[in-house]
């Protein structure tokens, strides 16, 4: 036996061996890295894209209108023939409005389910509830606008008689439904990722299920909960189909959600799917709105990285 | 029969020790050291080894010893803080000069790991994963390949009608053996195994114990093992590891009868680890 | 010196109580407020689409009488902007996604990368648009084409691409990657036959989950300028095209009611064939979960 092991033992190492004389596959295994670190750049070229086309575009437009007017007019009239006026303050507070309501509506519920599947939820319960979350976040934002302007503005209108059909309320209701299910995933896994320990530890001291989530799990879950509103908040500012369907076309510069407004996403489909031609201010309106846009979102992303980094170090 | 003694050796015990030194190094490790960071892991580590033989390493938790045997086949460096400096010479070639490619030396250098770790795949694909990778692409010299790693590993008469089937349905000891099986195929020179019977039941490691003892006929054997015991059973020569550095190195029923370190004897009588 | 009054803690005991049960019903319906608002939504789209739903509609070009109205430009449309989007996409992300996982060692350029791709994943879209608009449309003189709207859609999923496809090459056990090295594979040997296979399932739900919102994107097709007036399908890459989200847009925004009921029935379109790729993606997560 050990004679027939020792010949055949020599032979494939000798297969080996030949093989490797034939193939010069080294220059594939250092092509490799290079290229897939080309591909992996693509990312950083798509944000540097973004940044450029947004800057010299918008540098554009401050060539064409001052900066202050920009940053601090409350009139935004861009096709007013006689003089058309650029202030984004009206665009803004619109944007404001709906996120505010969005916020009104998606955290106090988005944060109950939360709480309802990581504290109280059964496993049946659990598998109902989570997949309904999962499609609620996959509705694709044109059918949820749809829905504001022809079911929740009508809805709407029958309590409050003042609602005119383009209005603040029922883009902003639609937003906080669109949203809801993040906060509440994103505050549920934070929830979940609380050690089970913690909580057997206050319920062993004789606390109800309510309190242990109330003064135990969700201060110990806070920055990650916090991190998802501030999540939320970005998409919702960030939104466009919903606002341009059901928010109209008016920018304003006060606080009423009853009528028409306009949102900084909303000018920009307006403008896309009207006639402004390339090189008008028009045209590079779009960019200065655009990078105010970004710059919102930017700023919130951030916050929220922050805030969810402070949450992973606690645990 | 009367027993010269030289030296406090019988002569039965000096013609071992002849064969003992007339057997060739498979491995000299010439003033090692590895850094994790700034952890100074392994401390001028000097070993020769010698094939043919099954080599124990003991030692407690932390000792350095599992880091040790994968620097043998520098499976240690995919870690990525990890420095070395010294030599290891794998039959005389230094295996950390640069013309010396790391996957040649891992052909010649087989490892089996502590946990089971066959492939998501059918038991004969996880065999002929390394001669394939290898440019082994013959149906029948596969087929030939397979069996007579399965038998080397003694585990073909269970496995052999059922060769098709996934690896993970086998028990965690016959997946033991079959990743056994999987470092046979490319017929390494050199067998190192970590722990390998750390996470199986007794019977199964009973078994690979036997099977540890028939393979050192045609290959090289290390093996860390924390239990003492196994390392009487069946090495030949044992290691004895403490805080990065081999305190005693010797024929293994000296270290375990009569230790020249005080350090060997505390752990080998249980006083620590 | 006791300070806890065991007989007032036994009083408050069933307030705490019944608070508690209080709590949890609010919890609860609280929770059914979704699913009502999912329902609800359902409901109309359906009641109201479903009657337009007919063989002419999946035959007919849009038209201004709604009667005539029919979803085929946008619903090719939307396929061949697909056929694009797929590729790309999963070439770029997945290949992003090895490189990560597998090659980049901890170095400023490759953190640089990592916080890249997050910041990216919070970008609007409508801001995607605009990049595309002048990259695509302009610079690369690609015209509102479908390889234009391809690209900018491909750009606008990557980093979800990215991430699912992280997740899924670094759920594959160290110790197969271990095992694999043992025997003298090289690094892109054991990714191709031992990472990838494993983690295939992961990569193909997470990119169907992605194309999926591809396919109900609006806001860049309108700021690329995707038409809704098309009445021909596309007859190259180069083609003008128009998408099934720009369709219903366009349908919602008219003012004669007929119109709703056609842009319902045109939501219940997308929303089948949304419906139809999650279901592959639940489909295949499933079946492939229990590995280990």
């Amino acid at each position: 036996m050990a004679s027939n092991e020792r010949t055949a033992k020599l032979s494939v190492q000798e297969m080996i061996a030949k093989q490797k004389g034939k193939k010069g596959k080294k220059w594939l295994e250092k092509a490799i890295p290079v290229i897939l670190l080309i591909i992996a750049s693509v990312s950083v070229l798509t944000t540097f894209g973004i940044v450029f086309t947004l800057i010299f575009e918008t540098i554009e437009f401050f060539r064409r209108v001052p900066f202050l007017e920009f940053v601090f007019g409350t009139e935004w009239l861009p096709f007013s023939n006689n003089e058309p006026l650029f202030g984004i303050l009206p665009l803004i507070a619109g944007t404001l409005k709906v996120t505010l309501i969005a916020v009104l509506v998606a955290v106090p519920f988005g944060l109950a389910s939360a709480v309802y599947l990581s504290e109280y939820a059964s496993d049946k319960t659990r598998r109902v509830v989570k997949p309904v979350l999962e499609v609620l976040a996959g509705v694709p934002t044109i059918v949820y606008g749809f829905f504001a302007l022809t079911f929740v503005t009508p809805l709407l209108q029958q309590f409050i008689p003042e609602l005119k059909i383009f209005n603040a309320l029922s883009p902003g209701i639609v937003v906080g439904i669109m949203i809801l299910p993040m906060i509440a995933s994103l505050s549920e896994d934070a929830m979940s990722s609380v050690p089970n320990s913690i909580r057997e530890g206050a319920l062993a001291l004789g606390g109800t299920k309510l309190e242990v989530a109330i003064k135990v799990v969700l201060p110990a879950a806070l920055s990650g909960i916090m991190a998802s509103i501030v999540l939320a908040v970005s998409r919702a500012i960030g939104e466009t189909m919903i606002v341009s369907l059901a928010g109209g076309s008016t920018p304003r510069f006060d606080g009423d959600i009853t009528d028409s407004i306009q949102t900084m996403t909303a000018y920009i489909v307006q403008v896309s799917t009207g006639d402004a031609g390339y090189g008008t201010t028009i045209y590079y309106s779009i960019y200065s709105v655009g990078f105010t846009l970004f710059l919102f979102t930017l700023l919130m992303n951030w916050l929220a990285h922050v805030i969810s980094k402070r949450f992973r170090e606690e645990y | 029969m009367v027993q010269l003694k030289v030296n406090n050796k019988t002569t039965d015990e000096i013609v071992a020790t002849q064969a003992f030194t007339d057997k060739k190094l498979v491995y000299d490790t010439q003033q090692l050291n590895l850094w994790y960071g700034n952890h100074h892991a392994l401390k001028n580590i000097d070993l020769a080894i010698k094939e043919n033989e099954v080599t124990a390493i003991i030692g407690p938790s932390g000792c350095g010893k599992s880091t040790y045997i994968k620097t043998l086949n520098r499976m240690v460096e995919l870690v990525p803080s990890v420095k070395t400096s010294g030599k290891i010479l794998y039959r005389e070639r230094n295996i950390f000069d640069a013309d010396y490619g790391v996957e040649e030396l891992r052909t010649k250098v087989g490892m089996v790991f502590q946990k089971p770790n066959p492939f998501p795949k059918s038991i004969y694909d996880n065999i002929a994963y390394g001669p394939r990778i290898h440019g082994i692409k013959n149906k029948k010299t596969l087929d030939e390949i397979v069996e007579q790693s399965l038998r080397g590993a003694a585990i073909w008469n269970e496995v052999k009608d059922r060769l098709n089937e996934n690896a993970y349905g086998l028990s965690g000891g016959q997946q033991q053996r079959i990743c056994i099986a999987r470092a046979l195929a490319i017929e390494p020179d050199v067998i190192l195994m970590d722990e390998p019977t750390s996470a199986l039941d007794p019977i199964s490691t009973l078994k690979v114990e036997e099977l540890v003892q028939d393979l050192k006929k045609n290959y090289s054997i290390i093996i860390v093992t924390h239990n003492m015991q196994q390392a009487a059973r069946i090495s030949d020569q044992t290691a004895f590891f403490l805080n990065g550095e081999v305190i005693e190195f010797d024929q293994t029923d000296t270290i375990f009868s009569t230790p020249s370190d005080k350090r060997t004897e505390d752990y080998i009588s249980g006083r620590f680890g | 010196m006791r300070y806890i009054d065991h007989q007032k803690v036994i009083k408050r005991m069933s307030t705490r109580m019944i608070v508690n049960k209080i709590f949890k019903g609010i919890f609860f319906v609280a929770t059914l407020f979704a699913l009502l608002a999912l329902g609800v939504l359902f409901y109309r789209i359906i009641t109201q689409g479903i009657g337009y739903l007919s063989p002419e509609f999946f035959m007919n070009f849009g038209s201004r009488f709604p009667e005539k109205a029919g979803i085929k430009a946008a619903l090719i449309g939307s396929l061949w902007m697909m056929a694009v989007v797929a590729p790309v996409s999963l070439l770029f992300g997945v290949g992003s996604a090895i490189y990560l996982e597998e090659y980049a060692k901890k170095s400023k350029i490759n953190d640089f990368i990592r916080m890249n791709i997050a910041n990216l994943a919070g970008v609007p879209s409508v801001v995607f648009g605009l990049l595309g608009l002048t990259i695509f449309v302009r610079a690369l003189a690609l015209g509102n084409s479908i390889l234009a709207a391809g690209f900018t859609m491909s750009l606008l999923i990557l980093p979800v691409i990215i991430v699912a496809s992280q997740e899924a090459i670094r759920a594959v056990p160290k110790h197969l990657r271990e095992a694999s090295y043992g025997m003298g594979a090289t690094k892109w040997q054991t990714i191709v036959k031992i990472v990838l296979p494993s983690a295939i399932p992961g990569i193909l739900t997470g990119g169907i989950l992605a194309l999926s919102r591809a396919i109900g994107e609006t806001a860049p097709l309108v700021v690329i300028g995707i038409p809704v007036i098309i009445q021909f399908l596309p007859q190259n890459f180069l083609s003008q095209f128009t998408a099934m989200p720009m369709q219903i847009f366009d349908w919602a925004k008219r003012p004669q009611e007929e119109f709703q009921y056609v842009a319902s029935a045109g939501i219940i379109v997308l929303m089948i064939l949304l419906l139809l790729m999650n279901s592959i993606a639940v489909f295949i997560r499933n079946k492939f979960q229990k590995r280990y």
